[in-house]
């Protein structure tokens, strides 16, 4: 059992939690994922980024949006209540080096995943830029943390509602026309990363992405999150979960990633109704 | 085909012209009694177990049939080398608790093995009344028999003795079937045992590979209850090679002895165009959404699986009829399984091929699939196949299927299911410095002890194996639980 410590919610939509997990958070390193499944025998497993992790407390962070019917299941828990099952740590971690001027970008709830990663280009002698974005103002999350690596840290909202107005693509190509960038961090939803791919691929650099395919076990030993790289078959949660961004078939992926979405709607519909028959749960 | 109220009468029609004590003749004479099933056309609208297992007359029945020979062939033809014969005796004489604990002296999961072991290729291919009547089919039913017992004692499962605590601590590393043997017999010792599953769900491929109407979850989750009884440990949730390594294990967390079982997880896939296509899945996917994420209740559950209509599933084996069989409970319309040899090469067992065909599974044998095909929306329009003619056996004694030139044509469907084999799961083999292995990435161990490239870590089953049955896994872990516990005997002594 994991016990949820804290529980915080960062905007309408998103929530984090701090989770007594001593085992994950002694070996987890950035770019590292678990796979959470509330309990019982019908709740699915999800993947979620490990956002944080206090080794010494023996917790990790998890910071999560609701967007269907599990991510709003997991939201109903508080302080006290405990997850039956956390999973990891998972995944190949970040390659850390020096590249000298690395630009992260994290779009939505990506700003979580990446933080952990700035932090460690940090630590590791970079020069760090951060652009984060979200549709609004409300979804903007983990500024303070943000501007903690890059106290110059650029804001962008699709309606302008608070710093730029536009698409993090925007203040990634000026970054990139000043030229100076060695490598580019891009963590978001798959159309932001493949559009942060293109950009950096016009100026001929480097960028890591953290993909987001559906995953069961997350272990390897299905396939469900397989990816085609390079013309190559690699699954996400054993390969990645990141990967050459000028490498990855990014329509394919977004074509998986909508597999289930007529099921999804209608467990997202059902529970945000108030009536999660699946459960007997009525809000 | 025979309802199971048909076969019942028959076995009561047996019995009463039974003798008391039959001669050798007379016992060769009766008819081998059929397992009950579901209907077919029922079935596939359910999940439920297929096979019904057979009632008190029935065992009776068929169990006067063993012979009793003295050499017992049967015996060496079990992996775990349960003794047969005295077990089969004991039904006759209604003696089911005398006969579970015979079964028990060997094996913990005999309500397990008798549903899914592969008979006619172990205990019953050298029984001596099959081997009489020139027909392995007609063989004493012992995987029946063994079922029966477990099932009709089921609720007076008795807890093996524990020796006294020797203070060494072992891990074993899976929850599947050869890490529940190891770990029950090290347990038995009087060592200390901690399994450790990466999964939320015990039990390996019993549970998110074999599916609810060929092995139902309640006896899984028994048998697991029965371990944790003995006072074994389970953690889930730990992934060794991410969460633990096996270094750690011993080094840090302090245990004398590490047992690898961690099967052949890795689905392989045919690498031809198509597959990454969103509705094609390996088996493995189909099957854990479907069994350890209870999918096919989607009343309940909120893991979904693919609506499908028609459904094509590539390979022979025992998973591809497991995947097949699941896909029509699923409501697909139509099931066909590509095979590239003909019916005699498939590996899955006999009567699991029956069965898929009963309940409408079309094989499509001497076809290879050479391309998937897919429309816009990255959905499966079809597949290209290709036909075959069987060439020269291979290696393994098979022959090999030889693609006949210019005979491709496309067939329609909406969902594939890669089906053509596991490897095993690399993870370990890449976070455990020293281990030994083979070019498939199997562990390399002595056959005798199982010992690994490593002192004190043992591996079995398919880790070791490749991909392999339940039983060979459990006589593997039996074989190594020996070895640890010699192993453990000698250290610090």
């Amino acid at each position: 059992m994991y016990r949820i410590i804290r529980k915080e919610q960062l905007s309408p939509e998103v929530f984090r939690m701090e989770i007594e997990a001593p085992m994950i958070a002694r070996e987890r390193k950035a770019g590292q994922f678990v796979i959470v499944q509330k309990g019982g025998d019908f709740n699915e497993r999800i993947p979620l980024t490990i956002a944080d992790a206090d080794a010494e407390k023996g917790t990790i962070s998890i910071v999560f949006q609701r967007v269907g019917a599990s991510t709003f299941l997991l939201a109903e828990l508080n302080e006290g209540d405990a997850i039956e099952n956390v999973l990891g740590p998972l995944g190949t971690p970040t390659h850390i080096e020096n590249y000298g001027r690395v630009v992260c970008v994290g779009g939505g709830i990506g700003v979580a995943p990446l933080f952990p990663i700035a932090q460690a280009m940090k630590v590791a002698g970079n020069d760090v830029s951060v652009i984060i974005g979200a549709r609004n103002k409300d979804l903007i999350i983990e500024e303070d943390k943000m501007r903690e690596i890059d106290p110059d840290l650029t804001i962008v909202t699709d309606d302008g509602s608070y710093g730029e107005k536009g698409v993090v693509t925007v203040p990634l190509e000026r970054m990139l026309k000043e030229g100076n960038v060695d490598h580019v961090v891009a963590i978001g939803p798959a159309i932001m990363m493949k559009f942060c791919t293109k950009t950096a691929a016009d100026y001929d650099i480097p960028i890591t992405v953290s993909l987001n395919s559906i995953m069961i076990d997350g272990t390897g030993m299905c396939g469900g999150c397989r990816v085609d790289i390079g013309g190559e078959m690699k699954f996400v949660c054993v390969d990645g979960p990141e990967f050459d961004g000028h490498a990855v078939n990014w329509d394919n992926l977004m074509m998986r990633q909508r597999t289930y979405k007529a099921q999804e709607k209608e467990d997202n519909d059902s529970c945000r109704g108030g009536i999660c028959s699946k459960l007997g749960f009525v809000k | 085909m025979k309802t199971p109220e048909m076969i019942e009468k028959e076995a009561e029609d047996i019995l009463k012209t039974l003798p008391e004590t039959p001669t050798a003749k007379e016992r060769a004479a009766i008819p081998h009694i059929d397992m009950p099933v579901q209907d077919p056309h029922e079935r596939i609208h359910n999940m439920n177990e297929v096979a019904l297992g057979y009632t008190e007359n029935e065992a009776i029945v068929e169990a006067s049939r063993c012979l009793q020979c003295r050499n017992k062939p049967c015996v060496a033809g079990c992996p775990v080398g349960i003794d047969i014969p005295a077990f089969i005796h004991k039904i006759t004489e209604k003696d089911y608790s005398g006969a579970l604990s015979v079964i028990q002296e060997s094996s913990l999961l005999p309500s397990i093995c008798g549903r899914v072991c592969p008979q006619e290729n172990q205990c019953q291919k050298f029984c001596t009344v099959g081997k009489m009547l020139k027909d392995v089919d007609k063989a004493v039913g012992i995987g029946r028999l063994e079922r029966f017992v477990a099932d009709h004692e089921a609720d007076h499962v008795t807890i093996p003795a524990i020796a006294p605590a020797t203070g060494k601590r072992v891990a074993v590393v899976g929850s599947g079937p050869a890490s529940i043997a190891c770990a029950a017999d090290v347990r038995r010792a009087g060592h200390a045992v901690t399994v450790f599953e990466a999964l939320h769900k015990m039990g390996g491929v019993l549970s998110y590979g074999i599916p609810e109407f060929r092995l139902p979850k309640r006896l899984v989750d028994k048998e697991i209850d029965k371990l944790a009884a003995m006072g074994i440990d389970f953690e889930r949730n730990v992934l060794v090679g991410r969460t633990r390594t096996i270094q750690e294990l011993m080094d840090e967390d302090g245990y004398d002895a590490v047992f690898v079982g961690t099967g052949a997880g890795l689905p392989k896939f045919m690498g031809i165009p198509g597959e990454d296509l969103v509705s094609v899945f390996s088996a493995n996917e189909y099957l854990t959404r479907s069994n350890l994420m209870k999918a096919y209740d989607a009343d309940h559950s909120f893991t979904p699986y693919f609506h499908s209509r028609r459904v094509a599933v590539f390979g022979g084996g025992n998973v591809a009829m497991d995947a097949a069989r699941t896909a029509l409970r699923l409501g697909a319309e139509t099931v066909d399984i590509i095979y590239r040899r003909s019916r005699e090469e498939m590996p899955a067992r006999k009567e699991e091929i029956e069965h898929a065909v009963e309940e409408g599974c079309n094989l499509r044998l001497l076809q290879q699939p050479v391309e998937i095909l897919g429309d816009e929306n990255g959905l499966v329009k079809g597949v290209v196949i290709r036909k075959c003619e069987l060439g020269e056996p291979d290696a393994s004694g098979r022959r090999s299927p030889v693609e006949i030139p210019d005979s491709d044509f496309t067939v329609d469907y909406d969902t594939v299911i890669v089906s053509i084999g596991n490897a095993s799961n690399p993870l370990i083999k890449k976070t455990t410095p020293g281990i030994e292995t083979n070019r498939r990435g199997n562990f390399i161990v002595n056959e005798e002890t199982c010992e690994t490239s490593i002192k004190g870590v043992y591996a079995g089953g398919d880790i070791v194996l490749g991909a392999a049955t339940v039983i060979l896994a459990m006589g593997q872990g039996r074989k190594a639980a020996a070895a640890i516990n010699e192993y453990l005997k000698e250290k610090h002594d």
